[in-house]
C-alpha cells in the first residue's frame, strides 16, 4: 500500500450550502501533501472529515488501507488553524492531558515531552501558565502536542502563522525530519513559498470541488509554456531586440543582473526545441543567461483559480 | 475511549476546584452566611432595644389600666390632657405616636373611632398589640353587658389540634405539614440554586474552550459527546465536593457558635418559643419536641433516595441545555438570549412548588408539574415529604430519564456544530438547522 490516505468522493453539505462536492484525494505514504485553496473553499471541512470531527454525507475515507474508524484518532496528529490552549492551565499539565487524550500513558507522555521540551529548550516553561507565554511560545507547545504521539499522518493547518522567521524555520526542519522518519504530512496553507519549498504533492480545492491534484513536478511540467528567460549582451541592443521581436513571441523580462543587458522572456511553440532558440541567439549575441521559466505554485494556483471562476 | 472520559472528568474537576473563586466561595460562604445571620440577629436586637413611647389619651378611662409597659413599648397616660395639647407634646418631644380613645356612648361606636397619630406609619406589632388589648377589653365588656359570666366563657373555650391520620395508620398533624413543607421547599430551592450555579459553570467552561480555540485540538482526540459529558460530570463532582465542605464547615461553625453563645441562645429560643405559644390563638402546640418527632417520622430513606435521583437528574437535564447554549454562543453576554428556556421552567417549578404544592400537594396542578420533566425535579422533591404514590414517582422518574437521554442527544448535536462556529450569533431557527447537519 503506497497511499497512506485515500478520500473517495467525499461530499458534505450544511443546509443549503455544499461544503464539499465529490472530492477525492490520494496522499502517498511519506509525502508532504499541500492542500491548497482560497478561503472558504472547503479545505477545513475536508481536514475535519479526515479527523472524524465531521462525518461526510457520502464518500469514504481510507487510512493505510482501512476504512476510517475511531481508533485511527491516535494515528493522526492535527494542528488546526484555529488553535489555542487552556489559558489558566500550566504548560506541562496541559501537554500531558492532551497527550493522554491521544492514548499515551502518563509515563510515556512525560518522557516524550521531556525530550521535546529539551529539544526546543523550553523545559523551564513546564510550570508556567499559557497566559504568561507569547503567541509564538504557545504555538511551539501546540506543535509538540501535535506530533508527540508519533502519528502516521500529520495535518498542519497554517503551521507557520504566529512564528517569527527563525522559529518558523525550526518548525519547518522538524516537519521535514518527521517526514524522513516515515510520517506523512498534509499541509494546508496560503503561503505559497512554503508549499514550493516543502510539498511534493498538491491538491487544489476551489468552491467545494477539487480542480487539480498531483505531483508538483508533473503539474509544473503540464503548466510550463516552453518559455525561456534570456540575458543577452550585444553592441546593438535595439537592433537585436527588433530581430527577436519579429521572429519570436517576446516580452520584457525582469531579473537582477550586474551589468547592462537585454532581458527578455521568449515563448516558443510546443514543437520548437530550446536548442533552436539557443543557437539562433548565440549567432547574434553573447548569451549570459538562459533558463526555462517554470511556473511557480503560486502562478499555477492563481491561473487555475481564475480559469475556474 | 472511556479512559478519555475519565481524563476529561478529572481535568474539569481539577480546574474547577483549583479556580480561585471556587476556593474562596467554598471557604468563605459558610462564614458569610453565618456572619449575615449574626448581623441580622444583632440588628434586630438593636432595633427592639429602642423603647417606643406611645402617648395614650383615653377619654373613657376604661383601658388605661390595661396598657402595661413592655420592653418595646412604653405607654404614657395623657388622659387628663386635651387631645390637641397631647398632640403638641408628642410632636415637640418626638415621641413614637399618640393613641386616642374618645368617649362614645356605645361600644360599637367606640370600636370604630379609636385613632392612632404618628409621624411615620407605625410598626405592625405595636398596632396589633394595642388592638388586641382594646378588643379583649371591649369583648369582655360586651359579654358582661349581655349578662354572661366571664369565667364560664373562659372555661368553655376549647383548644383544638386536629390529628390527621392516613389509612395506613400514620399520624400527622399541622406541625408535621409545616415540617414537610420546610423539607420539600428547602430541597427544591437547593436544587434550583445548584442548577443555576453549576449549570453556569458548565456553560462558562464550554465558552472558555471556544474562546481559547483549544476546542478543535481536543475534539480531534475525543468525541464531542464525550467532552460534553465529561464537562457535566466533572463540574458536578466539583459541586458535590463544595456542597459537602459547606455541610461540614457549617456543622463546625454551628458547634463553635453553640459553644460560645450556647447559654444565651438557649434562653433566647425559650423566650421566643413561649412568645410563639402566647401569640398562637389557634392553640397549636409549637413544641420543639414535636418538631423533632415529626422530622423523625418523615420517610428519610425515601426522601434521601429521591432527593439524590431528582437532584442528579435535574442537574443533568439542565446542564445539557447549558452546555448547548455555551456551544452556540461566543461569549457569556451573548448567552442571555438563550436563558429563557432555563429560567422559565425553573421559576415555574419553584412557584408551583411554593403555591400549588403547599396548598394541595396532591392536586391536579401539583401532580401534572411533578410529571413534566423540566419542572418535575423541583416540584416532585417538594411533594415527596407529603407522600406520593409510588407509581407517580415511577412515571415521573422514567419521564425524567427519557428526557435526559433526549436532551443530551439534542444538546450534543448543537454542541457538536456550535463549538466549531466562531463569530456567529445564531438564532433559534439556526440552532434547529444544526440538528440536521
Amino acid at each position: 500500500m503506497s497511499n497512506l490516505l485515500e478520500v473517495q468522493e467525499a461530499s458534505k453539505r450544511f443546509g443549503d450550502f455544499i461544503a464539499l462536492n465529490n472530492v477525492s484525494v490520494t496522499v502517498p505514504k511519506g509525502s508532504i501533501f499541500g492542500l491548497l485553496g482560497p478561503n472558504g473553499a472547503g479545505k477545513t471541512t475536508l481536514i475535519r472529515i479526515i479527523n472524524q470531527i465531521t462525518l461526510p454525507d457520502t464518500g469514504k475515507v481510507f487510512l493505510d488501507g482501512d476504512p476510517l474508524q475511531s481508533h485511527h484518532i491516535k494515528d493522526i496528529g492535527y494542528l488546526p488553524e484555529e488553535r489555542g490552549l487552556y489559558k489558566s492551565m500550566k504548560v506541562g499539565e496541559q501537554a500531558l492531558y492532551l497527550a493522554q487524550l491521544k492514548g499515551l500513558s502518563k509515563k510515556e507522555a512525560k518522557e516524550r515531552l521531556k525530550y521535546w521540551f529539551d529539544k526546543f529548550d523550553i523545559s523551564h516553561w513546564w510550570n508556567k501558565k499559557i497566559q504568561e507565554l507569547s503567541k509564538g511560545m504557545a504555538q511551539k507547545v501546540q506543535f509538540i502536542v501535535t506530533v508527540l504521539h508519533r502519528p502516521k499522518l500529520l495535518i498542519f493547518d497554517e503551521p507557520f502563522s504566529g512564528f517569527d522567521p527563525i522559529n518558523a524555520n525550526v518548525i519547518k526542519d522538524e516537519i521535514l525530519q518527521l517526514r524522513d522518519e516515515g510520517a506523512t504530512v498534509i499541509f494546508s496553507t496560503h503561503r505559497m513559498e512554503s508549499v514550493e519549498e516543502l510539498c511534493d504533492h498538491i491538491a487544489l480545492i476551489h468552491k467545494s470541488n477539487k480542480i487539480l491534484e498531483g505531483k508538483v513536478s508533473d503539474i509544473k511540467k503540464a503548466y510550463k509554456s516552453n518559455t525561456f528567460e534570456v540575458g543577452l549582451l550585444s553592441d546593438n541592443m535595439l537592433e537585436l531586440e527588433k530581430t527577436l521581436q519579429n521572429k519570436f513571441n517576446t516580452e520584457p523580462a525582469n531579473f537582477k543582473a550586474i551589468d547592462e543587458q537585454l532581458k527578455l522572456k521568449i515563448s516558443l511553440d510546443k514543437q520548437v526545441a530550446p536548442n533552436e532558440l539557443l543557437s539562433f541567439l548565440t549567432e547574434r549575441a553573447q548569451v549570459v543567461r538562459f533558463n526555462e521559466v517554470i511556473p511557480s505554485v503560486n502562478e499555477i494556483f492563481i491561473k487555475t483559480i481564475t480559469e475556474n471562476e | 475511549m472511556s479512559s478519555n472520559l475519565q481524563l476529561i472528568i478529572k481535568r474539569e474537576f481539577i480546574s474547577r476546584v483549583r479556580n480561585r473563586t471556587f476556593v474562596v466561595m467554598t471557604f468563605l460562604s459558610p462564614l458569610i452566611v453565618v456572619g449575615m445571620i449574626g448581623l441580622i440577629g444583632w440588628l434586630t436586637t438593636l432595633n427592639s432595644d429602642e423603647v417606643k413611647e406611645v402617648v395614650v389619651v383615653d377619654e373613657t378611662k376604661l383601658f388605661i389600666g390595661d396598657f402595661e409597659n413592655t420592653k418595646e413599648v412604653a405607654y404614657l397616660d395623657y388622659s387628663s390632657f386635651d387631645l390637641d395639647v397631647a398632640k403638641d407634646s408628642v410632636i415637640s418631644k418626638k415621641l413614637y405616636g399618640l393613641l386616642y380613645i374618645p368617649n362614645k356612648t356605645s361600644n360599637n361606636d367606640l370600636a370604630k373611632s379609636i385613632q392612632f397619630y404618628a409621624e411615620e406609619s407605625p410598626n405592625f406589632s405595636v398596632l396589633n398589640k394595642i388592638e388586641r388589648i382594646i378588643s379583649n377589653k371591649l369583648t369582655e365588656q360586651n359579654y358582661k353587658n349581655e349578662g354572661l359570666n366571664l369565667e364560664v366563657i373562659e372555661r368553655s373555650k376549647a383548644k383544638i389540634n386536629i390529628q390527621i391520620e392516613n389509612f395506613s395508620g400514620e399520624k400527622t398533624s399541622k406541625i408535621s405539614n409545616y415540617v414537610k413543607m420546610g423539607f420539600g421547599g428547602l430541597a427544591g430551592y437547593l436544587l434550583m440554586m445548584f442548577i443555576i450555579i453549576y449549570g453556569n459553570m458548565v456553560m462558562r467552561s464550554v465558552i472558555e474552550e471556544k474562546t481559547n480555540r483549544i476546542i478543535e485540538i481536543i475534539i480531534s482526540s475525543v468525541k464531542p459527546m464525550q467532552l460534553m459529558l465529561g464537562k457535566i460530570l466533572g463540574t458536578s463532582f466539583a459541586g458535590i465536593l463544595q456542597f459537602l465542605i459547606w455541610v461540614f464547615l457549617g456543622g463546625i461553625i454551628m458547634m463553635i457558635g453553640y459553644g460560645i453563645f450556647g447559654s444565651s441562645l438557649e434562653a433566647n429560643t425559650l423566650e421566643e418559643a413561649t412568645k410563639l405559644l402566647e401569640a398562637n390563638h389557634e392553640g397549636m402546640m409549637a413544641n420543639i419536641g414535636e418538631f423533632f418527632l415529626e422530622v423523625s417520622k418523615l420517610p428519610m430513606l425515601e426522601l434521601v433516595l429521591s432527593f439524590f435521583i431528582y437532584f442528579v437528574g435535574g442537574y443533568f437535564l439542565y446542564s445539557a441545555i447549558y452546555a448547548a447554549i455555551g456551544a452556540a454562543v461566543d461569549s457569556e453576554t451573548d448567552s442571555q438570549q438563550f436563558m429563557l428556556p432555563i429560567i422559565l421552567p425553573l421559576m415555574l417549578g419553584i412557584y408551583v412548588g411554593f403555591f400549588a404544592v403547599i396548598e394541595n400537594p396532591h392536586g391536579t396542578v401539583s401532580t401534572v408539574f411533578s410529571m413534566i420533566p423540566l419542572t418535575s425535579p423541583i416540584v416532585m422533591l417538594m411533594r415527596i415529604p407529603f407522600g406520593v404514590p409510588w407509581w407517580q414517582i415511577l412515571v415521573s422518574i422514567s419521564l425524567l430519564i427519557g428526557s435526559i437521554i433526549f436532551m443530551v442527544w439534542f444538546a450534543g448535536k448543537i454542541y457538536r456544530i456550535g463549538i466549531l462556529m466562531y463569530g456567529k450569533k445564531p438564532s433559534y431557527k439556526e440552532l434547529f438547522k444544526w440538528l440536521k447537519y
